[in-house]
């Protein structure tokens, strides 16, 4: 286990139960939302706030994927990536309010490039950033609306999210810099740097 | 990737992650703006010391669609008409800033000169060269099949148990090359079928079988019919007595065409000699795949330049 753990599996199903409150709220109620997740594991967490609005709501919630990587800023920097699905949901986001969903908030580039995908798949009503972990270090001028816990950290320190779906574990630990990686799974939360 | 030279050196995984990433460009033509930035500032020259429009046109829109600036360079009337080597026009390409370089080339090999000198930097994507491969056609045939046959449950699958044939002229074909090595490594068992004038020496080496009777062929009822051009400009030698006699013998005509399984697909890449090698019958049909091909050529080609283009300088194949 990398680092030390700052949210266990119940306090990742509250956040998220947490978030999803607040966007009905904020929304003032369920009409025309559209969850987007952000690949890898903001697909996982958009699935599950759309599960968990459907319930609160009674009525089943657009969701989908949005994946960045030809929009990234940084393509030459790094090795080559390989893009996931984009899965917009059947009705469109034309006038819909898009709710972009990502595990780990940081430089702010990864949503940059989200908001430029979105453009060109249509025109949200407005969009709206939730994020799992808000670690600071922002280098655009974008804020997340609904956050599940903010961590301040270190600029070297490395952010582990691990879910059920993805790695067979959930929870969410901080590492400093001379922890060695010990996994296989790759960091997420400083893709940008 | 750094170039992408011939599916021989492909292996599975590669050329998995390749088709994949042509679905996510293919869902981008789906859409209201089929353009990415993802290219943007890089220069790609489409170099044609051969004349193809179809080819060309295709890694244009691919280019484009991705935002990258696309300069094409044709030997007609160019300084390579006035005798000038391909070290110096690589040499000039390189000068003027280019990121990648497609190149179509009459002699087998030329795509690998270019990657393998000094001359300039650059991704090289083979376009075809002489008889030896045509990489992205093959890829695009294999996208085709596995669209055809997987639906939207597409990536990530391979072409396991998959029947080819492979019809016509395969001695001067480097699509029948490339499609031979890519299919097989994917999985696909690939048959190939030619008069005997036309059947290279040692295709017994290849991962494929063989055979003359195209009825016979028919007879195990192939998933896959892939029917090649008859290329009238290669033609010089005798290589069968009429173009009658070629099209009874080895033609997909409406008779044949009736022997097909019902899951079958008829494949051409173009451009069709209507009559000669394909029936309009066939070619028309709904078991045709041949403006498919077209399609997923652009989304293919999109993919290999995204590959070529991205990255660090300087990574390692």
């Amino acid at each position: 286990m990398p680092g030390r753990i700052v949210l266990q599996h119940a306090d990742i199903a509250r956040a998220l139960t947490r978030i999803s409150h607040e966007i009905l709220e904020s929304n003032r109620g369920p009409e025309s939302l559209v969850i987007l997740g952000i690949p890898t594991r903001g697909v996982i967490l958009a699935d599950r706030i759309a599960l968990a609005i459907g319930d609160i709501t009674g009525q089943p919630i657009a969701v989908g994927a949005l994946d960045v990587t030809m929009y990234r800023d940084d393509l030459a920097q790094h090795p080559t990536r390989t893009p996931s699905p984009t899965r917009v949901p059947a009705g469109g986001i034309d006038g819909a309010t898009v709710v972009l969903v990502d595990d780990v908030l940081y430089s702010g580039r990864t949503i940059r490039a989200a908001l430029d995908a979105l453009g060109d798949i249509g025109r949200p009503r407005a969009v709206r950033l939730a994020a799992l972990v808000d670690r600071g270090h922002r280098e655009l001028p974008i804020r997340p609306d609904f956050v599940g816990k903010n961590l301040p950290s270190a600029q070297g320190e490395r952010i582990f999210v691990r879910l059920t779906e993805t790695d067979g574990e959930e929870f969410v630990s901080i590492a400093s810099p001379d922890t060695p990686p010990q996994t296989d799974q790759p960091t997420t939360g400083g893709p940008t740097r | 990737m750094r170039h992408l030279l011939s599916t021989r050196d492909l292996d599975r995984a590669t050329a998995i992650e390749i088709l994949d990433v042509a679905e996510d460009m293919a869902d981008v033509q789906q859409r209201a703006v089929r353009k990415l930035p993802t290219l943007r500032g890089r220069t790609v020259v489409n170099l044609f010391f051969e004349d193809s429009t179809r080819t060309r046109i295709s890694f244009e829109a691919a280019a484009k669609r991705l935002s990258a600036d696309v300069i094409n360079f044709s030997a007609k009337g160019s300084s390579v008409s006035k005798g000038e080597s391909l070290k110096d026009t690589a040499q000039t390409l390189a000068a003027i800033g280019a990121d990648a370089v497609v190149i179509r080339h009459p002699a087998s090999g030329a795509p690998q000169v270019l990657a393998q000198s000094a001359w300039i930097e650059a991704g090289i994507v083979n376009a075809g060269d002489g008889t030896h491969e045509h990489p992205t056609q093959g890829l695009l045939d294999a996208f085709t099949i596995r669209r055809r046959i997987h639906g939207d449950a597409a990536r990530g699958r391979d072409l396991d148990g998959i029947r080819v044939t492979i019809v016509g002229d395969i001695l001067h074909s480097r699509v029948a090359r490339s499609n031979v090595w890519l299919l097989s490594s994917l999985g696909a068992e690939v048959h190939l079928v030619a008069p005997a004038t036309l059947m290279p020496v040692g295709v017994g080496s290849w991962p494929a079988t063989r055979g003359y009777d195209l009825d016979e062929a028919l007879a195990t009822k192939p998933d896959v019919v892939m029917m090649l051009r008859v290329q009238a400009e290669r033609m010089s030698a005798a290589f069968f007595p009429t173009a009658r006699e070629y099209s009874r013998y080895w033609g997909l005509d409406d008779r044949r065409f009736a022997m097909l399984g019902a899951g079958s697909m008829v494949m051409h890449p173009g451009p069709m000699n209507r009559g000669l090698e394909i029936s309009s019958r066939a070619a028309d049909s709904a078991k045709s795949t041949v403006l498919e091909q077209v399609a997923n050529g652009v989304s293919v080609r999109m993919a290999v330049l995204y590959l070529v283009l991205s990255g660090e300088k300087g990574e390692t194949p």
